[in-house]
């Protein structure tokens, strides 16, 4: 037996493989890379948009309102003169930040709800659902509406009460994934050799979850992008002068027959953003072998 | 099963109430009242005591919750503050012209998405399957202001087919809405097809790799027989519920739909309460948007109940 | 010749393209000839591609695979070069599929009707209007009970029984000429797996079908076959008549595979084969067996092996002519037991119970419903094994959970020494932890996919012993070694394992804790039965290094006479019979330990199991009285009111209400008796 134990410093392989093997389904889908690049481009504008900026995107100017796109003014101006390229680069900044950091707030709170409501189990899981779904009944849109009316539109409160609202849906989806591992006997192994519940949240159950997490908290980000341009849409979100492609959209649209460019190109920055998002957590999905299309709401 | 549906409309019964608390806590529990939310920078003095006397906001909030409560029951949503005048009358023929709306863009809409769902889980990483998946997820994606935006410079400014945007008034009779109504119906029915077709499409796929589909196969059924008698409603099942669910998140883009058309429905009617900071209206809008998502879980619940015998039999 | 040939595989190879878009074979180079009237039985272990050759044989393909080469005719047609139209018309009509699943095979939202008149509609001519009296007929022809009322239900209302007679019902409607049954009794109870192969015994006997019969059961083979084909890695490495197959298998595999099954009429292990069955696809040249034979010589590995035939036997095998006429002669292993006087388990007065009172319940008193296992007195010494038996629902589960701590009792003592184990698992120490260990049926389940084998090994030394990284790793390596497995397996994910490997592992895992007392569940049910053999030795050799004691469930009452030193023989979580199992399977038998010994089938042409008692099953023990009274033949009145007293003959204990005379005679003499006393 001795004898054996020698050679146990073999190196350590195939730990790193099977994220190797989703990358490597990835590369296959030819959506997922477009949207993989766009999403990267997009992130890259948002970081450094303020340095490669031409113009100044609060500046207006009476006598250059609506002109169509020229050399000086890529994209044209918009109905105060401003210029909209630069406006374009800037007008995701808010909304990537905002959202993504709602996101995060979102897939922890109702990731580690989700889990531990579904390993916990019993009547305390099957109240707390109801609860939930309750929760999910009030209308998300009129009630975020209702918050910011109240407190005014701060960023801080945008990010949490858009985290609280997308993490009751992670909560579900969660929950339903857990669901699906607590019987399975590796769990009842770990319960029988009387690891503690936390070990077996974190160790056994995590690890099995995370892909449908991961898989979620994309697809939250995208939900809660679409959720954030509605609100500046209807003059909730960003605080002008911000650029803000919904807030953008919302100023011109009225203009559209005339300028048409104006709502073009903040339209399709915004589209973008969030069909590449939603591309690349498809692909993602089906690499690690997930269906995203299963997932509820 | 008669208890398991007395069990499904307590559950309703239940979600109802928790919104009302929550929609009325949440009122209570931010700065201010209802008045001096209303009032604004104008909350001082005689103004603010009329209007909280009229309110009663003298009272203990639980005494005014069981009023209100009452109320609710009784039918009687309370008095608009800005308006003056009893809630039911404004939100009357609101909730028509939104019901009409999204009615109507239900039945295009659900149809026609399991119809495509099922062809494009059968052709599955083929032809058909690539277009209606990869448009499903423009449509599905792309935020409803902007589809209808676009929907609004392709066929009401260039073609001219429709109006831009809804002239008529909130109580105008059917008739001359439905011309108004066709482009806002069109921009909801895409974004519900969008997300029940790729519902059914992954449903869809499970069932027909599934056990019973081979056998029934191996039994020599006809396949178009297999997959509509077979298959289709055990797809259905998951897919009902979620479906569901996606109508009521839907509800939020009707808001924006209706506001971007200035069609005259519940949504404008609540952007408008809400910039007016008219509680008592936002609040009965909020129950009745709360309702409607009920109903529609309600509705999947027994949906699922008449296709799952399993369901059915289980006491 | 031709005429009388009802299905004709020629030369046939099947590949699929794997995930590296590469044609991978499953079926190779295979012919076989199937004449009208008979039935040929296609065994092996899983992933040989006998399933995969049923279906190919109603030309069904799965997603993904295509001819390599060969066909299949079918009365002289290449099935393959048919229409979809008319294939539609042969499924299901002229040949028809009993699936291995009935449960999962039967549309869930249809009823039995709808799913009875689609298959007259599209293969009979049986006019609309008396689609009722022809279901209804054949209902009644694969003997179900009440079959109008059976008309009316769901797939899912029904047992697993009633399920594989639906299933058998439909397949009968298109009056088929031939029957393809996958694995057709895998899954179910063995007195109900009794009755469906008498049962389709009969049907063949009635009408005449030619049967395929695909299983890896070697027992249910023999009961229906006139020819045995056993399939290895592709191919067909052995054809044969059910006798010849049996008794003078040829192959070295065949000899080894059936050495393997342990024997009811044999005391201690069966030898084992080395190794594992080949990946699919995996063997590309050469006897797929070579690495695994004995007798492999080089050029087994280099050439492909020559069918070989004598008369009708067919074998695939280089050296078929070179070797020893061994027969099926097999040397037993016997390890001496390490039994002490020590009793380390003690179960008393057992009850354990699912149901919760609600809080409603409480409130109003209302009388609990009958606990699903009570009376359960059992003792178990130091260094034995005692192996629990019973079809599902008889409670050995249930048991299991409850010393495990996931189930606690609601009454009664478990005790291990002079510990309690009535205490849910959280709340005992971890040294009492410790001591007890499971091991689970299926590896698949067991292990967590996300975990590497080290990862998985460690944890039970993290939380017993507080080792550090490295001090894991080398012990890890070290369990590795005493389940025969080298220590590079510590890095792979259980994905990359075999079902044998897996269990191994699983079995390394619960000697972390250098437990005194195992729980092994149905730990070989799941594996193939070659490799059965060699997880059963480790095992057995394992308790006789470090003296463990096993409280084993097992179905299939030849592993247990192969491992156990005691049984005890449940049924409804009522125990009807304890005792040394030499005893219990040679002396006096309990009515219902007399039902499961004659529905073992063993692989011998000229074994027949007896039916005895119906195979009706049951939801719920009686409220009182006997627990088997509802099933047992010999049932009186007095067995419906009064529980039985225990009879002692040696260490045998049986619960009944007859005496052991009574109990030797059977059921007719036994009623006799009973009558004139009363």
């Amino acid at each position: 037996m001795t004898a054996i134990t020698a050679n146990t410093t073999l190196p350590e392989v195939q730990k790193q493989s099977r994220w190797k093997q989703v990358w490597k389904n990835m590369r296959r889908s030819p959506a997922g890379m477009i949207g993989l690049f766009v999403l990267c481009a997009h992130l890259i504008i948002a970081v450094l948009a303020p340095y490669i900026a031409p113009h100044d995107w609060t500046l207006q100017n009476g006598y250059i309102m609506l002109q169509a796109p020229s050399t000086e003014y890529w994209f044209g101006t918009d109905n105060m003169g401003r210029d909209l390229f630069s406006r374009t680069l800037m007008g995701g900044r808010e909304a990537i930040m905002v959202t993504l950091l709602g996101t995060l707030l979102a897939i922890v709170w109702g990731g580690l709800a989700g889990i531990t409501l579904g390993f916990v189990g019993g009547k305390v899981d099957e109240w707390l659902m109801r609860i939930v779904d309750a929760l999910l009944a009030i209308p998300w849109l009129l009630f975020l509406l209702l918050i910011i009316a109240l407190t005014g539109q701060q960023s801080w409160t945008l990010i949490l009460t858009l985290g609280f609202f997308y993490g009751i849906a992670v909560i579900r989806v969660v929950r339903g994934a857990t669901l699906e591992y607590v019987p399975r006997d590796f769990v009842v192994a770990a319960k029988t050799r009387g690891e503690s519940r936390l070990t077996i949240v974190v160790k056994e159950l995590l690890p099995n979850v995370l892909d449908a997490l991961l898989v979620e908290a994309a697809m939250r980000w995208a939900w809660m992008l679409l959720a954030f341009s509605s609100l500046s849409f209807l003059g909730f979100g960003v605080v002008p002068p911000t650029p803000d492609w919904g807030l953008m959209i919302a100023d011109t649209r009225g203009m559209i027959s005339i300028a048409p460019w104006a709502v073009m190109f903040p339209a399709l920055a915004l589209s973008t953003l969030i069909i590449s998002i939603n591309l690349t957590a498809d692909s993602f999905a089906k690499a690690i072998g997930l269906d995203r299309a299963k997932a509820p709401v | 099963m008669f208890k398991l549906i007395l069990q499904r409309l307590g559950l309703a019964v239940f979600t109802l109430f928790t919104v009302c608390v929550l929609v009325f806590g949440v009122t209570e529990a931010l700065p201010g009242d209802v008045c001096t939310a209303y009032l604004g920078r104008d909350a001082q003095g005689t103004r603010l005591e009329n209007c909280r006397q009229a309110r009663n906001l003298d009272q203990p909030a639980l005494q005014r919750f069981a009023d209100w409560g009452k109320g609710v029951l009784q039918g009687d949503l309370g008095t608009s503050l800005k308006r003056d005048k009893p809630i039911n009358d404004l939100v009357a023929t609101r909730m028509r012209n939104t019901a009409v709306l999204g009615l109507g863009a239900a039945l295009i809409g659900i149809p026609l998405a399991i119809f495509l769902g099922v062809l494009a889980a059968l052709r599955r990483d083929r032809t058909p399957d690539m277009v209606i998946s990869g448009s499903s997820i423009f449509a599905m994606t792309i935020p409803e202001f902007v589809t209808a935006t676009v929907l609004i410079y392709v066929f009401a400014i260039q073609l001219q087919w429709f109006p831009a945007v809804t002239t008529v008034r909130h109580n105008a009779p059917l008739e001359q809405l439905i011309p108004n109504i066709i482009l806002p119906m069109i921009t909801l029915a895409l974004v519900m097809m969008a997300h029940i077709l790729r519902m059914i499409r992954s449903a869809m796929i499970d069932v027909m790799a599934g056990d019973f589909v081979q056998m029934a196969r191996l039994k020599g059924v006809p396949y178009w027989r297999i997959v509509f008698l077979h298959a289709l409603p055990s797809a259905m099942l998951p897919a009902i519920n979620i479906i569901a669910l996606t109508i009521a998140w839907l509800l939020g883009g009707v808001v924006i739909i209706e506001q971007v058309f200035n069609y005259p429905g519940i949504g404008t009617l609540m952007i408008r309460a809400i910039y007016d900071r008219d509680l008592p209206l936002v609040q009965a809008i909020a129950l009745i948007l709360a309702a409607v998502y009920v109903a529609c879980n309600l509705l999947a619940d027994l949906s699922s109940l008449a296709l799952n015998p399993r369901l059915r039999s289980a006491r | 010749m031709t005429s009388k040939m009802i299905l004709e595989v020629k030369d046939f190879s099947l590949g699929y393209t794997a995930a590296n878009n590469q044609l991978v074979s499953v079926l190779r180079n295979v012919s076989l000839q199937i004449k009208k009237g008979e039935a040929i039985g296609l065994v092996g272990e899983s992933g040989c591609g006998k399933s995969t050759l049923a279906l190919a044989m109603m030309a069904f393909l799965r997603s993904g695979s295509q001819v390599q080469s060969g066909e299949i005719r079918y009365h002289g047609d290449n099935l393959f070069e048919k229409s979809e139209k008319k294939l539609a018309k042969l499924r299901g009509g002229m040949i028809g599929l009993i699936p291995q699943n009935a449960g999962q095979s039967l549309t869930p939202t249809m009823k039995i009707r709808a799913q009875l008149f689609e298959a007259l509609q599209l293969h009979s001519d049986v006019p609309r209007n008396q689609w009722q009296q022809r279901a209804i007929e054949l209902l009644k022809q694969v003997r179900l009970p009440a079959p109008e009322a059976m008309l009316d239900r769901y797939p899912h209302q029904l047992s697993g029984g009633q399920q594989q007679r639906v299933a058998i019902a439909m397949a009968l409607a298109g009056s088929p000429d031939l029957l393809v049954l996958d694995e057709p009794t895998t899954g179910l109870d063995v007195t109900t797996q009794a009755h469906i192969l008498e049962l389709l015994g009969n049907l063949r006997a009635e009408l005449g079908m030619t049967m395929v019969f695909v299983s890896h059961d070697l027992g249910a083979v023999a009961r229906i076959s006139d020819r045995i084909a056993v399939m290895y890695a592709g191919e067909i490495i052995e054809l044969g008549s059910c006798a010849d197959v049996l008794r003078t298998p040829a192959h070295p595999y065949t000899r080894g595979l059936l050495g393997s099954i342990p024997r009811l009429d044999q005391t201690g292990l069966p030898p084992s084969l080395p190794g594992y069955p080949p990946k699919v696809g995996s063997v590309k040249q050469g006897c797929a067996f070579a690495p695994r034979c004995k007798h492999a010589k080089e050029h087994c590995v280099s050439a492909n092996a020559p069918v070989i035939a004598r008369d009708s036997h067919q074998v695939r095998c280089h050296l078929a002519d070179e070797l020893p006429d061994t027969g099926s002669n097999v040397t037993v292993l016997k390890p001496v037991p390490r039994t002490t006087d020590e009793a380390l388990l003690d179960i008393q007065k057992l009850q354990i119970s699912y149901h919760k009172p609600g809080l409603w319940e409480q409130l109003r008193g209302t009388e609990p419903p009958v606990a699903t296992v009570d009376d359960i007195d059992l003792l178990l010494k130091r260094g034995e094994t005692l192996a629990l038996v019973g079809e599902s629902g008889s409670g050995k589960s249930t048991i299991m959970r409850s010393i495990s701590g996931i189930q606690p009792p609601r009454q009664g003592k478990i005790k291990l020494l002079n510990e309690s184990l009535n205490e849910p698992v959280e709340k005992r120490d971890s040294q009492l932890k410790r001591r007890v260990q499971m091991i689970f049926q299926n590896p698949d389940a067991s292990l967590n996919p996300r975990h590497t084998v080290a990862e998985i090994l460690q944890q039970p030394l993290k939380l017993y012993y507080g080792l550090d990284v490295q001090a894991c790793r080398q012990r890890a390596a070290e369990l590795l070694n005493l389940v025969r497995l080298a220590p590079h397996y510590l890095d792979r994910m259980p994905g990359q394992l075999s079902g044998g490997e897996k269990q191994r592992v699983a079995i390394a895992r619960c000697f972390a804790g250098d437990p005194e007392l195992i729980l092994c569940d149905e730990v070989t049910s799941a594996l193939d039965v070659s490799v059965q053999a060699a997880v059963l030795k480790l095992l057995k050799e394992l308790q006789q290094d470090k003296g463990v004691t096993y409280l084993f469930i097992a179905h299939d009452l030849a592993v247990v006479k192969a491992i156990a030193d005691q049984v005890a023989v449940l049924y409804q979580g009522r125990l009807c019979q304890v005792g040394p199992v030499d005893e219990v399977f040679n002396g006096y038998h309990h009515p219902y330990t007399q039902a499961l010994l004659n529905a073992v089938l063993e692989p011998d042409p000229d074994h027949v199991p007896q039916l005895s008692g119906d195979d009706a099953s049951e939801q719920h023990p009686p409220a009182q009285g006997c627990a088997y009274q509802r099933r047992c033949p010999m049932a009186t009145r007095m067995c419906a009111e009064w529980t039985p007293p225990w009879q002692e003959d040696g260490h045998n204990h049986i619960r009944c209400h007859y005496t052991l005379r009574e109990l030797e005679r059977g059921d007719e003499e036994a009623q006799l008796i009973r009558f004139a006393n009363a």
